[in-house]
């Protein structure tokens, strides 16, 4: 157990380090200088000659990565050019809005796609099923930001019900707070709900078919027990599976979501750094993004270990 | 119920499930078969040219002037959703089809050499999988600056690890089939037996991959041309037609609903198409 996860998070530093170096290596690569980026054309040849010392720039490459590297590992992230503060305050600052917006979309996607793929999986052909096919047919082909948008028209724009987007901050009560989350939230939780729910029927049905579930019928338990008593908790591991490799999708969503309802968070803060030619923003945030996806993935097959006791002895996955 | 009472019920549902399969294939082919249809014609036929501003006709409802209305600047709305129809096809198809070659060769050859290989490959993927394709296009285009080829270049690196693990997976198996033990015993070469074995063995599962991730990339190209990040005006896009829209709403809200529709319906085509082709090509898959 020990040694497994020792080896685990010796498998998760590897992959930080080369995520580090792809985003590193691109950025170094791609044809053009940063600092003449980040000043535009206007730009007189001391202050781009200053900035590029400023950025490191007229240093060599493995210098350069080898101070990003140990800047990042510091929590140094170097300054932010259009801001003037560091870039490591300003992640930390947009995190506040981010990650409670991914939350909120897990937990609703959650709420929405399990009780409907269970529902669905219970009667094959019923009711439920057909409806969890088309949510998740439907939910799959609609993109979450014209979702985002439509919500804004109804609820913000006819109704006038909820904000159209921004965000107070959370200094001014957790209730505005979470009325500026509550649309954003839901349209970045369709797209994940209805693939979540394909995932659940199908992995419902496979546990259903299992010996211990048929035991468990033949042995007079009712079929609503069986079902969530044994079948469910078992057909977690898939579902918990996709939620993982879906984090991917949600930071993608979340940062168009973040652009249609002006919230600033982490997305928009990369969107405002390209259109600002704020390079260093943009390399930091990019690198954020990928390494919560890494490390999100590593906790998801870390909880495998303590959802099912079977995966703990051999560490065979 | 006894057990010939269920396996009947089995078998219903499934006929019936096929039936409903095949319904898939049939629907998701039309929709295609129309798309495509529609994205060609727009290089030689649309009822306005798609750039052209009729100042004096602008905002008008569908209907009222032009079949679909006109939008801020008195764009032509059909013409302008058969415009993006050819942008958001040709980028996808593009993006799919170099990263789904890319992807496949390393998946084939990994799957052949095992191993450390296999293993370095498998983590690269891991890697580039958690860039999504939105942030790799920020990066992109920071350099390179926005248009065609970063949403193609952007969209076909994420789907690279896609392709390979898809293609490892199945190659596997190929590869511990007894007709492949045969060839090797014989002294095939590892480049023979993937090319004549394990390669059309792995085909079908590449295509049906291939058809749902068009619909992905669909989605995707259309998330970038919403940042502005596809191809720039005044050439339409489904996306940016979106970003617009969000200005106009409360005077134009057929501007947000049209774009939107044309995304979904072209991403549950290719949906439908994929599920329709995985039950005819890959009928194990499909059983599940």
């Amino acid at each position: 157990m020990i040694a497994l996860l020792i080896r685990r998070i010796f498998g998760l530093l590897l992959t930080l380090i080369a995520v580090s170096l792809l985003v590193f290596a691109v950025m170094a690569l791609l044809p053009g200088d940063p600092a003449a980026i980040t000043l535009g054309t206007s730009a007189t040849p001391e202050t781009l000659a200053a900035l590029r010392h400023d950025m490191g720039l007229d240093q060599p490459l493995i210098v350069r990565y080898g101070q990003w590297l140990a800047g990042a590992l510091t929590g140094d992230l170097g300054k932010s050019y259009t801001y003037g503060v560091p870039v490591a305050g300003l992640i930390a600052e947009r995190l506040a809005v981010t990650l409670p917006l991914a939350a909120l979309a897990v937990v609703l996607s959650v709420l929405i796609a399990v009780p409907l793929g269970v529902a669905a999986a219970a009667r094959r052909g019923g009711f439920f099923d057909i409806l969890a096919a088309l949510f998740s047919q439907m939910g799959i082909a609609v993109p979450g930001f014209w979702v985002g948008l439509l919500l804004v028209l109804l609820f913000a724009t006819s109704l006038g019900w909820m904000p159209a987007g921004g965000f107070p901050g959370w200094g001014n009560g957790l209730w505005p707070a979470m009325k500026s989350l509550v649309l954003p939230a839901v349209a970045l939780a369709l797209p994940q709900a209805a693939v979540l729910t394909r995932v659940t029927r199908s992995a419902v049905l496979d546990t259903l078919h299992e010996d211990f579930a048929r035991t468990a019928l033949a042995k007079g338990l009712s079929r609503s027990r069986v079902l969530w008593g044994h079948v469910v908790p078992n057909a977690l591991v898939p579902v918990l599976t996709i939620l993982g490799l879906q984090f991917t999708f949600l930071v993608a969503g979340a940062v168009l979501i973040e652009n249609v309802f002006t919230l600033p968070g982490l997305g928009r803060l990369a969107y405002q750094a390209l259109s600002q030619r704020d390079i260093i923003v943009l390399q930091d945030v990019v690198l954020f993004f990928a390494g919560l996806v890494i490390v999100v993935n590593f906790l998801v097959d870390l909880s495998y270990l303590v959802i099912d006791p079977r995966l703990r002895a051999g560490g065979a996955r | 119920m006894s057990v010939t009472d269920s396996a009947t019920v089995a078998r219903h549902h499934r006929s019936r499930f096929r039936g409903l399969r095949r319904a898939n294939l049939i629907l998701g082919a039309i929709i295609i078969l129309a798309l495509v249809g529609i994205a060609i014609l727009s290089l030689f036929w649309t009822p306005v040219p798609p750039a052209k501003m009729q100042i004096t006709h602008k905002l008008q409802p569908p209907f009222g002037f032009g079949l679909l209305g006109t939008d801020q600047l008195g764009h032509d709305l059909l013409s302008m959703l058969m415009a993006g129809c050819w942008n958001s096809l040709s980028i996808s198809v593009s993006a799919v089809a170099i990263g789904g070659t890319l992807g496949t060769i390393i998946g084939i050859t990994a799957a052949a050499r095992r191993g450390i290989f296999e293993a370095l490959i498998m983590r690269a993927c891991d890697v580039i999988f958690a860039l999504p394709p939105i942030l790799s296009a920020m990066i992109l285009g920071a350099f390179l600056g926005t248009g065609r080829t970063t949403a193609i270049l952007a969209i076909a690196v994420f789907m690279v690890p896609v392709f390979a693990r898809v293609a490892l997976g199945s190659a596997l198996q190929a590869w511990s089939r007894d007709y492949v033990l045969a060839a090797r015993a014989i002294g095939n070469t590892q480049l023979s037996i993937t090319v004549r074995h394990v390669l059309p063995n792995i085909m079908s599962g590449i295509i049906v991959q291939a058809t749902i991730q068009l619909g992905l990339a669909i989605l995707t190209e259309a998330g970038l041309a919403f940042l502005g990040l596809s191809v720039p005006p005044p050439e339409p896009t489904w996306g940016r037609m979106l970003a617009d829209a969000q200005t106009y709403f409360h005077a134009a809200p057929w501007l947000a609903l049209l774009p939107g529709l044309a995304i979904a319906l072209s991403v549950l085509g290719f949906n439908l198409l994929g599920d329709g082709l995985r039950d005819l090509l890959d009928p194990r898959e499909a059983a599940r």
